[in-house]
């Protein structure tokens, strides 16, 4: 077969062989990516995902400042032995709202894809601060300056809006109450009610009456983490199951 | 570059005709071997394409014609797992936990069990074996807020203590000092007065006065002695397991701003037959009622 370039006039100029070197393994990268953006269940949408609480945002935003991803995973694999020890497997959605996902790869601690709950506020804030006063095997460093931080509020609305850019619905209402939200779930005695139906599931934390510290905003985001999605939940099995595959 | 193909001297091979330089270049067939080994990879890649999820179909893909899944295959794997121990891990999550404790051999599957889960869920609050630590009640001892049978563990296990779930323990000590029920010094003699029941102070000119404050303010709750109540999860002050430190100074901390600690639920988290082996297993660490 006679090709319309011959080979000897690809070899002998160099651009041409650059070009087209680009355009061969760009097929393999894509044959594996762009079917993703059109298979339906890539991501399975399932009840309880919601976009993170303005705290929790700001939490997860020290927790990617200070490195957690780096000794933590959060992705609880397809295999038998992460599944006994951590639960659920995770799913897409469970990081459809999260700029950029916190997955990581390497796992010097435990992964904290489903941490949300697992302890005691009371048990997050010691931990954080001293781990070795809990688990004295713990190789954690001290993150007792977290709590000694205010955090910083003034870029919240911004911080959301780019959120929002990024595809996390967040609505008109949520930017206007995002202040309130925050105070109230940092705070154990105020009204939680507009919190909790814009966030169900938050979990409020200490404050120290009206000063929310980093540390406060690092427990909220920790103690979401893998609670939004009630794998008990029939319509949840449903969702998932539909994603076919025995 | 000259494209002439001509036969090599040395090997007696055809030359593919480049040239660079005067160097040529012998046109040697790659060895069978090799050309075999990618002729079975293309072989393989074919039936794999055919049995597992390959080929992309718009909004949805081919799934193979086994139907695996990676989800389906770590169900299997966990079932396979629990086959082993799957007969009894559901008795013990079916039966009344009185019944399961009766049966010597259920009893031994839960007490692997139990500790296996609890050294992932339980161990960093309550400590190695339940040896408890500042702020969480140890399990090894006769030392029980909510009550030591196997029931009432089982009940703390799957609903927690303060933990918002609907069934969970719910106390709360008043803040005595810090909402002025009681006036600095009335804390400090009351303070004094719980110190003598297990004996860091010893009783003085003004034990009399903290044991009035006492009995009005303290003994609804923690008992006349101080021997506790279980039934609001009022801790004994008499014994030498103290939550928050064993010190005259963490006494009155307390009788100022009391702390309350949270154990999250565990059912939304583990199945009915872990919990029970939870609890049983808890229970036979030396505290059992």
């Amino acid at each position: 077969m006679r090709l319309p370039i011959s080979q000897s006039f690809i070899e002998r100029n160099a651009i041409v062989l650059l070009i087209a070197t680009l355009i061969t393994v760009a097929i393999g990268g894509l044959v594996e990516v762009v079917p993703l953006f059109t298979i339906q269940t890539t991501v399975v949408k399932v009840p309880g995902i919601r976009p993170y609480s303005p705290l929790e945002l700001l939490g997860r935003q020290i927790y990617v400042r200070e490195g957690c991803y780096l000794c933590h995973s959060q992705q609880i694999r397809n295999l038998r032995d992460e599944v006994t020890r951590y639960g659920h497997p995770s799913i897409a959605a469970e990081s459809m709202y999260d700029h950029p996902f916190q997955w990581g790869s390497k796992r010097i601690g435990p992964d904290l894809a489903r941490v949300g709950g697992k302890y005691s506020n009371d048990w997050m804030y010691q931990h954080l601060k001293a781990p070795r006063s809990l688990v004295p095997e713990s190789i954690m460093p001290d993150f007792a300056f977290l709590a000694r931080n205010r955090l910083n509020t003034k870029e919240l609305i911004a911080a959301m809006q780019t959120n929002i850019d990024l595809g996390v619905p967040y609505t008109k209402g949520d930017l206007k109450n995002a202040q309130a939200d925050l105070a109230a779930q940092a705070d154990p005695n105020a009204d939680h009610s507009g919190l909790l139906l814009r966030y169900p599931k938050a979990m409020v934390v200490q404050g120290q009456g009206g000063r929310v510290t980093e540390l406060d905003a690092l427990v909220a985001y920790l103690q979401i983490l893998g609670r939004m999605v009630d794998f008990t939940d029939p319509a949840v099995e449903h969702a998932l199951a539909a994603q076919g595959g025995k | 570059m000259p494209t002439k193909i001509e036969k090599d001297v040395y090997t007696g091979k055809d030359t593919t005709g480049h040239e660079w330089d005067g160097i040529k270049e012998l046109d040697t067939p790659l060895p069978k071997w090799w050309i075999n080994v990618w002729l079975v990879c293309i072989a393989f890649a074919a039936v794999y394409v055919v049995l597992y999820p390959s080929i992309p179909l718009g909004t949805t893909y081919f799934k193979g014609v086994l139907g695996w899944s990676s989800t389906g295959a770590v169900a299997q794997s966990v079932a396979a797992m629990n086959a082993r121990h799957a007969a009894d891990m559901k008795r013990i999550g079916q039966l009344p936990i009185m019944q399961v404790t009766a049966d010597p051999k259920l009893k031994e599957v839960a007490l692997q069990a139990g500790r296996i889960a609890f050294a992932e869920n339980c161990q960093p609050c309550h400590g190695p074996a339940g040896t408890g630590r500042v702020g969480y009640p140890p399990l090894d001892t006769n030392f029980w807020l909510w009550g030591g049978t196997l029931p009432d563990i089982q009940r703390i296990i799957m609903y927690g203590i303060r933990s918002g779930d609907a069934k969970a323990h719910e106390s709360q000590m008043p803040a005595f000092g810090h909402d002025g029920i009681l006036k600095p010094d009335q804390v400090v003699l009351v303070s004094n007065y719980v110190a003598t029941l297990f004996g860091i102070e010893k009783p003085g000119p003004t034990t009399a006065a903290g044991e009035k404050i006492f009995e009005d303010n303290c003994a609804a709750c923690h008992g006349t002695k101080g021997q506790g109540n279980q039934s609001i999860g009022a801790p004994p002050l008499e014994s030498r397991v103290h939550l928050y430190g064993d010190s005259l100074a963490a006494i009155e901390y307390q009788v100022n701003t009391p702390r309350a600690g949270v154990m999250p639920a565990w059912h939304t988290r583990l199945d009915p037959a872990t919990i029970n082996s939870l609890a049983i297993y808890v229970h036979s660490l030396g505290g059992g009622e």
